[in-house]
């Protein structure tokens, strides 16, 4: 019995990965040379971040690690550069290459959490209003129609602020990661929402809809298994280009002083703490988690790009 | 028309309502004022006097009446780090910022509006396409990140630009400008370029995808083939029908670029608004965040219900569609 319901989850497996080699989508990817580009990029920068502590030559977290001596080696094509130091090291002796691997490692598990969880906030809102109307949806849409009237930077700072000053002092360090995911899905989870909404208005009033509900299927199963795959395709291109912007606002915080903090640093922290060098010719210290923050975030976008052309029916 | 100019006003009122509500939950909630105003001598009897003297004893809905009606006078209070009158601060940093943010847009259609119209009329040509994926680089830089690269090549390498500071600034009346000031404009030069190269990239690619729909259309193939010179076509027929998406987007942009001006003013140190707002944050001085979150919020919503109505005005479609 257990064999068999094996067997025919593993030729789903196969059938289904026939079926996307098949697929427009893959077919448009293989075509593409800016997407091919930007997955590979993503995906090499992805496993190097997380493959970071078997493959960066240092923790730049251990104190112990860390030799003064060490500190404001040039990156190693330069003159005075050293083995292993490959990009250089910063005032303290860290080695800028592992601080990048390990800060990368921060900025996209933030990115991905918050992508994640303002996925889950926006479409079960979204789905829920437009699925219902009334008065739900009327309140929700004005809650909205409020945070899109205000620049989103600024409620991501607003929340990051107050929340970290409500957080208890010993906790405000380990906190602020859960700080930023909320400050981050707080200013993005409006537009998943809206467009959740507009396509489950659209939807709820089709054919399959109406013989769902005549079954009496239970409301919450219509907008799971019915509705809610058929919203998908432009939440997709959101998600994805909304990672992109979750990485540049999270770095924006962890610049401007309310992100991350200096023993836990993202790539934002990282070019905040080597901008206070910017005039004493130690370039490398900020040039380098620069450099990797746009290679980040410009491979994510050059996926976004593609998939939205790729997705929108209008362009095929 | 009048239905809709109300219904859109009471809108713009209801959402700075709404923003003046977060302004005032940040007061309230982010921490005991008394306890952040209050020095190490005071003694508790003071304290409650200065809690029943704030107010804070008051229902929530009376507390929150009095702010709104304190804010729409322009009061904000005074700030905790250095007890000056809130609007007072904020109103000697405005004319920094509003320079920034109106030369970034001046800039971004001066730079923006050629480059779309090129890539445009030149589609296919190698310099082109690599405007095209320039500009994808352009929207994904964080203007932070533009701001420290143009401060290491243009002020640190280069040495031909003052990277922080406004230059000496000319007093008129209260405003306070750079820009008659050789110093001044050139300390302008690098924060208002950074500002703008997000703006940039959007107006070019967007004058691009109008002129492109433009130059297919009926009347520009008649001009073709009445022989009118190819740049008069192009500069005098088709461009003109592509600016008012131009103008919409720029005027309803001027608000987010007031708003992403103080992570530029940060980078650049540019004494405006933002940066005595992320200075504010850093040392939770709520009474100069709740003045600048409203100030800038209803530039923002001002704006945008200006856009809305004149559009009203232009087209009358739209009274209806928009309901």
């Amino acid at each position: 019995m257990t064999d068999q319901a094996q067997e025919t989850t593993t030729t789903a497996k196969i059938g289904r990965l026939a079926r996307w080699r098949q697929s427009d989508l893959w077919w448009s990817f293989t075509r593409s040379p800016s997407a091919i580009a930007g997955a590979l990029i993503l995906l090499v920068l992805i496993a190097a971040a997380f493959a970071a502590p078997l493959i960066a030559p240092q923790n730049p977290f251990d104190p112990a690690q860390l030799d003064l001596w060490n500190s404001e080696l040039p990156p190693i094509w330069q003159a005075d550069g050293q083995w292993p130091y490959i990009l250089g090291t910063d005032t303290q002796g860290r080695d800028m290459l592992s601080a990048i691997l390990y800060g990368s490692r921060i900025s996209i598990l933030i990115g991905v959490c918050s992508v994640i969880l303002s996925l889950t906030v926006g479409l079960s809102l979204g789905l829920v209003a437009g699925y219902f109307g009334g008065i739900v949806d009327n309140i929700l849409m004005r809650i909205g129609d409020v945070l899109l009237s205000i620049p989103t930077i600024l409620i991501a700072i607003l929340v990051s602020a107050v929340a970290r000053q409500m957080l208890p002092p010993e906790l405000r360090d380990v906190g602020s990661g859960a700080v930023l995911v909320l400050a981050i899905t707080l200013s993005a989870w409006v537009q998943y929402a809206r467009t959740v909404r507009a396509q489950t208005i659209v939807e709820r009033g089709k054919e399959y809809v109406q013989a769902a509900r005549l079954l009496k299927t239970p409301a919450r199963r219509i907008m799971l298994n019915h509705i809610l795959p058929n919203t998908l395709t432009p939440i997709m291109v959101a998600a994805t280009l909304n990672f992109g912007m979750a990485i540049l606002t999270e770095a924006t915080l962890s610049f401007l002083g309310i992100g991350m903090p200096p023993s836990q640093p993202s790539l934002g922290t990282l070019i905040r703490l080597g901008n206070q060098f910017l005039f004493s010719g130690v370039w490398w210290i900020v040039l380098f988690p620069v450099l990797q923050l746009c290679l980040l975030v410009v491979s994510v976008n050059l996926l976004g790009d593609w998939l939205r052309d790729a997705l929108n029916p209008k362009l095929r | 028309m009048i239905v809709f100019l109300i219904k859109r006003l009471a809108n713009a009122v209801l959402v700075m309502l709404a923003v003046a509500l977060m302004a005032f939950m940040i007061f309230r909630f982010a921490g005991d004022p008394v306890e952040l105003m209050a020095n190490e001598q005071m003694s508790q009897a003071d304290r409650l006097e200065l809690r029943e003297k704030l107010g804070l004893n008051d229902p929530f809905l009376t507390q929150y009446v009095r702010f709104v009606v304190n804010a729409a006078q322009g009061d904000f209070g005074i700030s905790y780090r250095n007890g000056q009158d809130v609007m007072t601060l904020i109103a000697e940093r405005f004319p920094a910022t509003m320079e920034l943010a109106l030369v970034a847009t001046v800039l971004s259609l001066l730079i923006g509006i050629p480059l779309g119209v090129l890539t445009a009329i030149h589609r296919g040509r190698w310099y082109s396409e690599g405007l095209q994926f320039v500009s994808i680089i352009g929207v994904s830089l964080p203007s932070f990140v533009v701001g420290i690269l143009l401060i290491l090549v243009f002020a640190v390498s280069l040495g031909l630009v003052p990277a922080f500071g406004r230059g000496d600034v000319v007093q008129i009346g209260w405003w306070s400008t750079g820009l008659l000031t050789a110093s001044g404009r050139a300390s302008l030069l690098l924060p208002s370029f950074a500002l703008a190269l997000y703006q940039i990239t959007l107006v070019m690619r967007l004058v691009r995808a109008e002129m492109m729909e433009v130059l297919r259309s009926d009347f520009v193939k008649f001009a073709r083939a009445r022989g009118v010179p190819r740049w008069r076509i192009n500069f005098r027929h088709a461009l003109r029908n592509c600016l008012m998406p131009v103008v919409t987007m720029t005027a309803m942009n001027v608000g987010s670029l007031i708003a992403f001006a103080l992570i530029t003013e940060t980078v650049f140190q540019w004494p405006g608004m933002g940066m005595l707002f992320i200075q504010a944050v850093t040392f939770l001085d709520i009474p100069v965040m709740a003045g600048y979150l409203c100030i800038v919020s209803f530039i923002f919503v001002t704006l945008n219900t200006l856009v809305d109505i004149a559009y009203a005005v232009i087209d009358p479609r739209l009274r209806d569609a928009t309901r």
